[in-house]
């Protein structure tokens, strides 16, 4: 079985749910039979990614390495990839459900006439060798096996942080040059003309051990910006869920828990004022230790907790941060 | 040069409600009784762009649907905020398709509309199944260029847009030309509300109803039966923890909280 994954990069950096994808594929490989990995690299001076490929187990590297593949535009990467799927037939092929594969996965799975899985959960081969993608509905409340039995490539896109990152295991594999002949005939409707970065400031969310998250019961932005300094002092990122974005409280949705938002498997969760929507628990779900405070004793964010504080937010937060600045001898404002 | 704009719209369960979607233990199918049906609320973000570029350049908005026949009361309020003509694409044959089959018969759709579209309109996702896919993949059926995750848009001229899409940590900035299929996001616009002229107005707007017939599609690509995807066994995830209950006054439950965040290795 062969199975692909795409390894996402964007200015010579690889996206980290490359990674998590490899580590799923290799285990999707021990489910299978004669079952070989292999990563599809596109881009301009990314050669030396491949060996991070290999690192994590990919044991072919297929490269497009050119200038006209500088900046990502799914009418330049989507051929190449059909065409290289076309020759190759892969059985399996996934993609990061990130802003670029959400766009590149559907049009390379429309123009192979083959289904696509999108924002899976979990992969697995059954006993009739085929792959079943369980994708979330309304909002995660619901989750239903997809199969894709008759037209290959069976393919799935995931989102970051959905699967763990895996350790290493390296391979020596090889690296294999994709035709790029095509690329000449590309119509030109579209033209990507640059990458515009806005770092966020603080720890980026997906890399926090500790995730402060603010939902509506918070009330007030002042109490959205307690609980970012509850997130600095505890070494932490603050998030929140879609209504304290709709009220102007938080920045954005880049610090958005949810399945419209990100996936976070931090150590620990402190939510505060969260009512728990399952759209917004899938997002959290895998988190090692689940506080969360709310004065509502019937809130079903209590029923996914591991400690469910039933007292006033507006208290506890305040004092929390008051507490903890005391323990460090940190002078209070 | 005035536009021919097409709106894709989608009739979605109210997202508010999606902690009552429950499965049927018997016949293994999802029960969403009681729940309303909406406007898919990002495809409002969509229909608000394709109004203002009418408003700038003229021409004429087109919203379309594929859902069951009740989804009409929803074009008709698409037709109430402001656009000028609506289809629905409705029949036994289009249901249980996957984006593949349901793009294809989008496609099909504005086909046999007949104008010559300049830009078609998604919304980035439905609340419902929030694929994402469906603007991508008719994009490919269409045979234009198609751009996913836009928040901002500038018509320079009628055929030539400046767009910005959303990435991890920033933007990308595009040139395109006309024609195309954009999927908007939440932060393009605040969509326009319905006045009370708009519903009058709506009640003589254009409203076509298109079944497998009168769209001449290839049957072998659409509904469930012309999907590459089949769907299989359908549940809901246990995520139920233990949920110790910690009470007191807030001295004490600030106390406990250290306690427990220290446990799990967060120095306080």
């Amino acid at each position: 079985m062969k199975i692909w994954i795409f390894a996402e990069q964007t200015e010579g950096k690889l996206a980290g749910v490359t990674l998590e994808l490899l580590g799923k594929a290799r285990e999707l490989a021990l489910q299978s039979a004669e079952a070989e990995i292999s990563a599809v690299l596109l881009g301009e001076g990314v050669e030396g990614l491949s060996a991070t490929l290999f690192n994590y187990g990919a044991r072919r590297v297929y490269l497009a390495d050119d200038a006209r593949l500088c900046l990502y535009q799914h009418t330049t990467y989507a051929p190449v990839l059909t065409a290289l799927a076309k020759k190759e037939k892969p059985d399996i092929f996934l993609f990061g459900a990130t802003a670029l594969g959400s766009e590149l996965a559907p049009t390379v799975a429309a123009q192979l006439d083959t289904g696509i899985a999108a924002h899976c959960v979990e992969l697995r081969i059954n006993e009739d060798g085929l792959l079943v993608s369980v994708v979330p509905a309304f909002g995660g409340k619901i989750l239903g096996d997809i199969l894709c039995p008759v037209h290959k490539p069976q393919m799935a896109s995931i989102k970051a942080g959905i699967f763990p990152k895996p350790e290493p295991a390296p391979v020596n594999g090889e690296i294999v040059g994709i035709d790029l002949t095509l690329l000449e005939g590309v119509a030109d409707g579209i033209k990507a003309l640059r990458i515009c970065r806005e770092e966020p400031k603080g720890l980026p969310l997906e890399e926090a051990e500790v995730v402060v998250c603010g939902g509506w019961g918070l009330g007030s932005a002042e109490n959205w910006r307690l609980v970012e300094e509850l997130a600095v002092l505890l070494g932490g990122a603050a998030a929140c869920t879609r209504p304290v974005i709709d009220e102007g409280w938080a920045p954005g949705e880049h610090i958005m828990i949810g399945t419209s938002g990100k996936s976070v498997r931090p150590k620990v969760y402190l939510g505060f004022g969260i009512s728990g929507a399952t759209h917004h628990v899938c997002g959290m779900k895998d988190t090692g230790m689940i506080i969360s405070v709310n004065k509502d004793e019937a809130a079903s964010i209590f029923e996914v907790s591991d400690y469910a504080v039933a007292g006033d937010l507006n208290k506890i937060l305040p004092l929390l941060i008051e507490k903890i600045k005391e323990n460090r001898g940190i002078a209070p404002k | 040069m005035a536009l021919n704009i097409a709106v894709c719209l989608k009739p979605v369960p109210d997202p508010k409600n999606y902690d009552r979607v429950t499965i049927d233990p018997i016949r293994k199918t999802v029960v969403r009784t009681g729940i309303p049906t909406i406007i898919n609320p990002v495809d409002k973000n969509a229909l608000e762009a394709a109004l203002k570029l009418k408003e700038k350049f003229g021409g004429k908005v087109v919203v379309i649907s594929m859902a069951p026949p009740d989804a009409a009361d929803k074009l008709r309020e698409a037709l109430a905020i402001g656009a000028d003509e609506a289809y629905l694409l409705s029949d036994r044959a289009f249901a249980g398709a996957d984006t593949w089959a349901t793009s294809y018969t989008l496609a099909a759709g504005l086909k046999k509309i007949g104008l010559a579209f300049d830009i078609v309109f998604c919304g980035v996702e439905s609340a419902d199944g929030a694929t994402a896919q469906v603007s991508s993949q008719l994009g490919e059926w269409l045979g234009v260029p198609h751009l996913w995750n836009v928040f901002h848009l500038e018509a320079e001229q009628e055929d030539k847009y400046f767009l910005k899409t959303k990435i991890e940590n920033g933007f990308m900035e595009w040139e395109a030309k006309a024609p195309l299929v954009l999927a908007v996001s939440r932060e393009l616009n605040k969509p326009r509300y319905t006045s009370a002229i708009g519903i009058i107005k709506a009640k003589n707007k254009k409203l076509e109803v298109w079944g497998e017939a009168e769209l001449s599609a290839d049957p072998d690509k659409i509904g469930l039966k012309g999907s590459p995807t089949q769907p299989g066994a359908i549940f809901t995830p246990d995520l139920k923890r233990r949920g110790e209950i910690i009470s007191g006054d807030a001295e004490e439950i600030v106390g406990a909280v250290c306690e427990k965040l220290r446990a799990g290795g967060v120095p306080v």
